[in-house]
This record gives structure tokens, C-alpha cells and sequence, in this order.
């Protein structure tokens, strides 16, 4: 086993032994904090396949993360009162169902999106990125139908058949379960024909099509996976806080979904793990000591993107290498 | 509609493009010739505002603060410049989005360390209070009209800065040519300072001019931030014409579209939805221009490199 | 056996007044090396543009094997069967020298939207590759990354990558470039191996090597094909002479 895996191996039995531990000893915010990092985590995995992997630095995931979250907390108001969902659709509080509609909304949203950014490159994708997002965002806050700029809150999380939501260690099981296989399958498609053409377009995008691949196709496919699962995330991150925030889709959570990602290392499996963890741990310890924490959460973030690249990962198991 | 509505509203209009401007300009001189991407430029739209209104508080002198806010945001771009930024310029952008980001933070947090949680103002100074009648009886105010006046003479003196004088010039080589100015022996290093200092002062004007007009608040450089990154996407980056054109169009679009969009709705589909609606569809009016004209123009409008 | 391969008729760009490619008609026929020579700046980049399908001419029409691709983008001209290499080596730097290959294969087997199975484990890429490989020389090199090469095996792999493609036309941009004596010769001696499965258009500056190879060459000056011939023919071409062959004795 190489160094990276068995640190990967650390990171998920850490992730899932600490919050156990914690309910156990009757504490649960730390139960709400592992969540916390368990959802984050998913939602950088979902932009660390188009960022990392991909080369494309979207700057506007926050967009599939607010997604996600509106539709657990449009469901979760409309099963409360037992109202039909819009085109007559029936309410339910189900998260698989939940899940289902969150992901095809973003794929959805994500289809256009992508098709128009991915025909500019470098600074102008990040920028179009962030103005669709901020389109979004906006087109939130402004919708009085779903709170506007109040956003929604969530009464009673929403369920899942044979668990008890409302615990938070079952809470944060069904979080850590949709983290592990977000992460499987980020492993196969980074193996698999698929990703190899995505490594390679990021590295250099004349050579893929001169072997008779279109980068545009494979990158527009990467970034609907890519706003899929971090639209997963947001529906948990909803149903956590119980509240769907139009913050949740501000450029500052785009921002931080990528500090996320090179925190923990840029297009490592385990990255989004260990920068969520990082991160929230960061942000939690800093913000007991002081009021500022925000200002030395920004120059430990100037630190390391100026001395210490690669992120977390990286600096464990070195530089990524391909067989 | 009234004209007088129609021309209050793009003389507004205006205003917040020129103002767009002076941040949007910053922006792409320092892309185009430095190649970086800042986020941190809002910050310095932030900090003239609070030296404008700290130093004019203090001395009881607008125009005292006025100077103060130049002198205040170029001395921060310049330090942050040679501190941070130059270690910036061979990385790529994901390592300049991030840094810059974690800059944002920093710079926040430190204002509202120094100046407070509450906001400050900031008042009109006397000789631009009042308004003037225009043509078909519009009532504006002078100091609105003063910063629409500021803001053309600063882009026609930033054309001719570019186009004219030896600095220019060397702005005009680096653009094309980092070795190729370096070999004529300029000092690339502090040519890059003055130009990022130079966008930091431009900046940090359009704060202070701001800041009369609203409260001088932490975080109030985002918002504005996002809109200038808009107009140089609009406009190309990297180019100066192009940012002119596209903060006069976000700006125009921006304004016209809140006070148009809700009334022309409401004819369509009736008033009650039409709020909602209108209001939404206006707030994103500028992501859509941006969104159609990149469709077609991915480089933008004026794209200074091919 | 003189069915061409690659057709290229009445070929013509020009960028603002300059004509960088002026009516161009060239043709490669099976078990040939065709070369293209021409002084810097005579228009042999914004021709392999054309061909490969990375510029669009303004007007003329190129065809392969017989099907008409003037209006294809590269990908589409690369899954019909046209291999290149490039000047600079265009690789992908961090990836193994085995998996530059191996996305040729796959690209040839348009399978590019598989997304599970680990490609390290899938002998229908690797077996390929490998065999690709090892008709460049390179087979011993295959685990390491494509950046820790030398210059000549980059080279080399470009070419194995242009042969796993299935390519039944090659454009070699300048192949010999930069390379030493030594490395020269064993190009040469690839090339002249290659040349009877797959014709080769040679783009090349080193004419020790061009006229080893050529059967015919083709000279580019000023965007126009200035004489065309076998190398004895082009060898005794005043006008060649004159335009360029004079100027590097």
C-alpha cells in the first residue's frame, strides 16, 4: 500500500471513529461538526473532479451547492404542510427522492452552464463561472416565493427509511455514506478511460484532440458530475443547519469550495476530506480564541498557497504520480 | 414613462458605470499587464472609503479625505504588491484566485479590527450639495454629476497616460513583452508596483466618491468587486477601451433594468407577479448580457490579446 | 498504388494582406516519403495548420483517402486517420510515457466515455500501446513520466503515439529537430521502415535526412510551391537553388 492510500485509509476511519466517539460521550456538536466536514468534503469532492482533475477552476459551484440545498428545503416545506410540489408533483420528505430531484436539477443547470463557459478558457472561464452563479444567487434572493433573501428554513429535516434524521450520529451516518461513495466513484472515474482523457485535457488539451478526443465534450461531462455531487452536498447542508440560505450560493462559498480543494491537494482522491477537515477545524479552534479569526484563517490561506503546495495530501504523500 | 424618470435613470445609470470604472480599470491594467487575477481589489475600493471618512471626520475637510483615500490605497496596493502579489505573477490562476482570496479576508478583518463593527459616513462636501435643473425639468444632484465628470476625466487621462507618455509606453511593452522590457533595461519590478499601486488608487477613489453617497461599511468593495470583474469580462481583459464600454453598459443595464423591467412586466403578465418577476429578472439582468456576450464573443468585446 | 492518400487542391490562406498559403496543391501517395522544405517564414507552419485541421482555410479543399475533410476539426481528421507530431513535443507532461500512448488507443476506439474499469488493468489499451512502443524504441521507458524524457524520445514518442492512433496518413513536423547525430540516424532509419504501412508528408529542415528519405519533395516559398520532384530533380532545380538551397551552402 502506498503512503497516499494509507493516509487516505486514516482519514475516513478518523472521520467516522471521531463523531462515534463523540456521541458516545454525550457531545453532540461534535457530531455536528464531523457532519459538517463529512458534507463540505462532498461538495469540494464534487468540484475537485472538474478543478482537480479537470483543469476547469469553476468559480461558481456555490451555485449547485445552493441548488441542492433549496430543493431539500422547498421538499421538506411542501411535505409539511402536504402541498403538491410545482407541475403537480406529490410532496415527500424522503431524502433518496430528494437526492434524485437535486441531482437532475443540477445536471440540468449545469448543462447549459457548462456548454457556454467551456468555450472560453483560462481567466474568462472563472469569471463566467462566477457570473452564472451570482445569476443564480441573485435570482434567489429576489424569488419571494421561497423566502428571498430570508431564505427557507427547514422545520423538520427531512427522513430516510429505517433511520432517525432527527439523531444527529444517524444524521451524520447518511452523510459519511454519501461522502465514501462519492469518493468510490470519483476513484473509478479517475481510473477509468473516462478520467484519463479528463487528466489529459487538462494537461494539455491540442494533444487529446490530436488523438481524435474532444476536450469540450469530456470537460462538459466532468463539470455535470462535478455540479451533481456538490448539488448532493448543498441538499445535506440544508437539511443539517435546517435552512436553505441564499448565502449558500454567494461567490464566498465558491471560494471557499476551492479553498477546500487546495487546501487538502489539488486532484487528490482524499483531498476535499483532508481540506474540509483542515478547514472546519481551523475555523472552529480559531474562532474560540479569537474574534478575528477570519484574519488569521487568511494568512494561514496565504501561507500555504505560498509556500506549501500540493496542500495536505501532498505534503504526506508527495507529488501525484501516474503509473 | 415620464422622460425626466428616463433620464434621472440613465444619468444614474452612468454614474455607477463611470464608477464601475474607475474599479474596472485597476483590473485590467493589472491583468493585462501583469497577468494576475485580484481578488483583493475590492479591498482597496473599501479602504479609501474608510480613510475618505475617517480624515474627513477628523478634519472636517472632504477633499482632505479625498487625499487621504489616493494616498491610503496606493500605499497599501504597493505594500500588498511587494509583499504578496510579485510572489503571484509565474503562478497560476487558481494559486492567484486563492491568494487573493485569503488577501480579502485579511484586509476585512483588519479594517473592522481598526475602525469598528459600525459603519461610518460620510457627508457630500458643500460646494457639490444640491441639485441642478437639466433640460426637460430633471433635478440632479451636483455631486452625483461631479463623480460622472471624475470619472470621464480619469479615463481620458488614463488613455493618455497609455498612449502618450514614456510610463505608457512601458505599460504597452510589458503587456506584449515581459523579457523583451526587461532587456531594455527597465526595472520590471517596480514598473509592476507602480502599476498595481496606480489600480489600487483608482479604486480606493471610487470608495471615497461612494462612500458620500452610502455607508462606508466592511465588505462593501464585494459586491462592487464582482460587477467590475463583469465589465472587464465584458470588455475584454486587459483592455482599457473595453472597460469603459463595459462599465457604461453594466452600469446603464444595471439601473435601467431595476426601474424598467417590473412596470414593462406587469403590463405583460399583471402586477402581482410581475414584482417578483421584474425584480429578479432585473438583478440578474447584467449576468445575462454578460452570459449572451461572451456566448458569442468569448474573449469579449475588446479583447486586447487576440 | 498511385491512389493518393492525402489530396491537397488550390489550398489558400492569407492573414490581412499577407497570402501565407497560396494556392497550394500537393498530394502523398501510398509507401511514400513526401517532404516539404522552404526557408523560415515560407509558410510550412500555417500549411500543417490547414491539413491538420487547427485553421481553417480560406479556400481549396483537402482530402483523405479519397473523403473530403476541409470543414473537420483535428479531432475528427485524427479518428479518419491522420497521425502528426508536433514541432514542440505536445505531450501530456505528467502521465507515464505508456499512457500518452494509451490515449491514442483509445481515442482510435472512440471509448473515451467509459467511466469504470482501471485503464492500467485493460489489455486492450495496453497491448497497443506497448506494441506501439516498442516499434519506436521505446519500450523500456514506458512506466516514467513523459516529462523526465530526453528531447529525441519525445520525439520518438510522439510518433509511437501517431502509429497506436491506427493513422493511415503521417505529418511529421519537423521529427529531426534538435536531435544529435546519432538520434538523427535512427529516425532515419524508423522513418524508412514506417514509410511502406504508412505514407509519410515530412516537414524537415535537415537535408541530410530529407534527401536519405524523400521520394519526392515539394518546395514552399513565400506560401506557393515553388518546384516539386524527385531529389535528384529538386537537387538540380536552378530556381531551388537560387530561392534556397543557395542560401544555407
Amino acid at each position: 500500500m502506498n503512503r497516499e492510500t494509507a493516509f487516505n485509509l486514516v482519514l475516513a476511519a478518523v472521520l467516522l471513529a471521531a463523531p462515534v466517539i463523540a456521541f458516545a460521550a454525550n457531545e453532540p456538536f461534535y457530531v455536528a461538526l464531523a457532519t459538517r466536514i463529512a458534507i463540505l468534503a462532498l461538495a469540494a469532492a464534487g468540484l475537485n473532479l472538474a478543478l482537480g482533475f479537470g483543469g476547469l477552476v469553476s468559480f461558481g459551484h456555490a451555485a449547485f451547492f445552493g441548488i441542492g440545498g433549496y430543493v431539500a428545503g422547498i421538499f421538506a416545506s411542501h411535505a409539511m404542510y402536504s402541498e403538491p410540489l410545482p407541475f403537480g408533483l406529490p410532496a415527500t420528505d424522503q431524502m433518496p427522492v430528494i437526492w434524485l430531484v437535486a441531482a437532475l436539477l443540477c445536471a440540468l443547470a449545469a448543462l447549459p452552464i457548462g456548454a457556454i463557459s467551456l468555450r472560453t478558457t483560462g481567466v474568462y472561464f472563472i469569471m463566467i463561472t462566477l457570473a452564472f452563479a451570482q445569476m443564480i444567487y441573485y435570482f434567489a434572493i429576489s424569488w419571494p416565493a421561497y423566502g428571498g433573501e430570508d431564505g427557507l428554513s427547514i422545520p423538520v429535516r427531512n427522513s430516510f427509511v429505517g433511520l432517525n434524521t432527527a439523531n444527529a450520529l444517524h444524521f451524520f451516518l447518511i452523510c459519511y455514506a454519501v461522502l465514501m461513495a462519492a469518493l468510490a466513484l470519483t476513484w473509478r472515474i479517475r481510473d477509468s478511460r473516462f478520467g484519463m482523457a479528463l487528466q489529459a485535457a487538462r494537461q494539455n488539451e491540442v494533444r487529446l484532440a490530436a488523438v481524435g478526443i474532444r476536450p469540450f465534450r469530456i470537460r462538459l461531462t466532468a463539470f455535470v458530475l462535478s455540479a451533481v455531487l456538490t448539488g448532493l452536498a448543498g441538499a445535506l447542508f440544508a437539511d443539517l443547519n435546517r435552512f436553505a440560505s441564499p448565502s449558500m450560493m454567494s461567490w464566498h462559498m465558491s471560494g471557499e469550495l476551492i479553498v477546500l480543494v487546495i487546501l487538502g491537494g489539488t486532484g487528490r482522491l482524499f483531498g476535499p476530506v483532508a481540506g474540509a477537515i483542515l478547514y472546519v477545524l481551523l475555523e472552529y479552534a480559531l474562532g474560540g480564541m479569537t474574534e478575528r479569526w477570519q484574519l488569521f484563517l487568511g494568512l494561514i490561506l496565504l501561507g500555504v498557497v505560498l509556500f506549501a503546495r500540493g496542500g495536505v495530501v501532498g505534503l504526506v504523500a508527495g507529488k501525484a504520480r501516474y503509473d | 414613462m415620464q422622460t425626466a424618470l428616463v433620464i434621472e435613470q440613465l444619468l444614474n445609470g452612468l454614474q455607477f458605470g463611470v464608477m464601475l470604472f474607475l474599479m474596472a480599470a485597476g483590473l485590467t491594467l493589472i491583468f493585462g499587464v501583469m497577468g494576475l487575477i485580484n481578488l483583493a481589489h475590492g479591498s482597496f475600493y473599501m479602504i479609501g472609503a474608510f480613510a475618505c471618512a475617517a480624515v474627513a471626520a477628523a478634519t472636517g475637510s472632504f477633499w482632505l479625505g479625498l487625499a487621504a483615500s489616493l494616498a491610503a490605497a496606493a500605499a497599501l496596493g504597493a505594500i500588498v504588491e511587494v509583499t504578496v502579489i510579485r510572489r503571484l505573477y509565474d503562478r497560476d490562476h487558481l494559486d492567484q484566485v486563492l491568494a487573493t482570496f485569503a488577501l480579502i479576508l485579511i484586509l476585512s478583518e483588519a479594517t473592522r479590527w481598526l475602525f469598528g463593527d459600525f459603519p461610518l459616513y460620510l457627508n457630500i462636501p458643500a460646494q457639490l450639495s444640491g441639485a441642478i435643473v437639466l433640460p426637460a425639468g430633471v433635478h440632479y444632484p451636483v455631486y452625483r454629476l461631479a463623480i460622472i465628470l471624475v470619472g470621464l476625466l480619469v479615463g481620458l487621462g488614463l488613455y493618455l497616460l497609455i498612449a502618450k507618455t514614456r510610463l505608457g509606453m512601458r505599460i504597452r511593452a510589458g503587456e506584449s513583452d515581459r523579457e523583451m522590457i526587461g532587456a531594455l533595461g527597465v526595472d520590471i519590478r517596480s514598473l509592476y508596483t507602480l502599476v498595481f499601486a496606480l489600480g489600487a488608487a483608482l479604486a480606493g477613489l471610487a470608495g471615497a466618491m461612494v462612500g458620500a453617497l452610502q455607508s462606508v461599511q466592511v465588505g462593501m468593495g464585494e459586491p462592487v468587486l464582482i460587477l467590475a470583474f463583469v465589465v472587464i469580462v465584458i470588455g475584454g481583459i486587459g483592455s482599457i477601451k473595453g472597460a469603459f464600454v463595459g462599465a457604461l453598459l453594466v452600469g446603464v443595464t444595471d439601473t435601467m433594468g431595476r426601474v424598467l423591467l417590473p412596470p414593462l412586466l406587469a403590463a405583460v403578465i399583471g402586477p402581482a407577479q410581475a414584482s417578483g418577476i421584474g425584480a429578479a429578472l432585473a438583478s440578474m439582468s447584467i449576468y445575462i448580457v454578460m452570459a449572451l456576450i461572451l456566448a458569442f464573443r468569448p474573449r469579449g468585446l475588446f479583447s486586447a490579446q487576440g | 498504388m498511385t491512389e493518393p492518400v492525402i489530396e491537397i487542391h488550390n489550398l489558400a490562406k492569407s492573414f490581412g494582406g499577407l497570402r501565407a498559403t497560396d494556392d497550394v496543391s500537393l498530394t502523398l501517395r501510398r509507401g511514400e516519403i513526401h517532404a516539404l522544405i522552404g526557408p523560415n517564414g515560407a509558410g510550412k507552419s500555417t500549411l500543417i495548420h490547414q491539413i491538420c485541421g487547427t485553421l481553417m482555410p480560406d479556400s481549396g479543399s483537402i482530402r483523405l483517402l479519397g473523403q473530403d475533410i476541409t470543414t473537420l476539426d483535428a479531432a475528427a481528421r485524427a479518428q479518419l486517420g491522420l497521425g502528426r507530431t508536433f514541432q514542440i513535443s505536445s505531450l501530456a507532461p505528467d502521465f507515464s510515457v505508456l499512457r500518452n500512448v494509451m490515449l491514442a488507443v483509445q481515442g482510435r476506439q472512440r471509448s473515451s466515455f467509459r467511466f469504470f474499469g482501471n485503464v492500467m488493468a485493460d489489455r486492450s489499451l495496453t497491448d497497443p500501446a506497448m506494441k506501439a512502443l516498442s516499434q519506436v524504441g521505446l519500450e523500456t521507458r514506458a512506466a516514467i513520466p513523459a516529462s523526465e524524457l530526453s528531447h529525441g524520445e519525445r520525439r520518438q514518442l510522439e510518433i509511437a503515439i501517431a502509429l497506436a492512433l491506427g493513422s493511415k496518413a503521417l505529418l511529421l513536423d519537423e521529427p529531426m529537430a534538435g536531435m544529435g547525430k546519432d538520434g538523427s540516424r535512427a529516425l532515419t532509419d524508423l522513418l524508412d521502415v514506417l514509410r511502406r504501412d504508412t505514407p509519410i508528408l515530412l516537414v524537415e529542415h535537415d537535408m541530410d535526412a530529407v534527401f536519405a528519405l524523400a521520394d519526392r519533395i515539394s518546395v514552399l516559398v513565400y506560401g506557393r510551391i515553388v518546384a516539386s520532384g524527385s531529389v535528384a530533380e529538386i537537387r538540380e532545380n536552378p530556381e531551388v537553388r537560387a530561392a534556397y538551397l543557395g542560401a544555407r551552402p
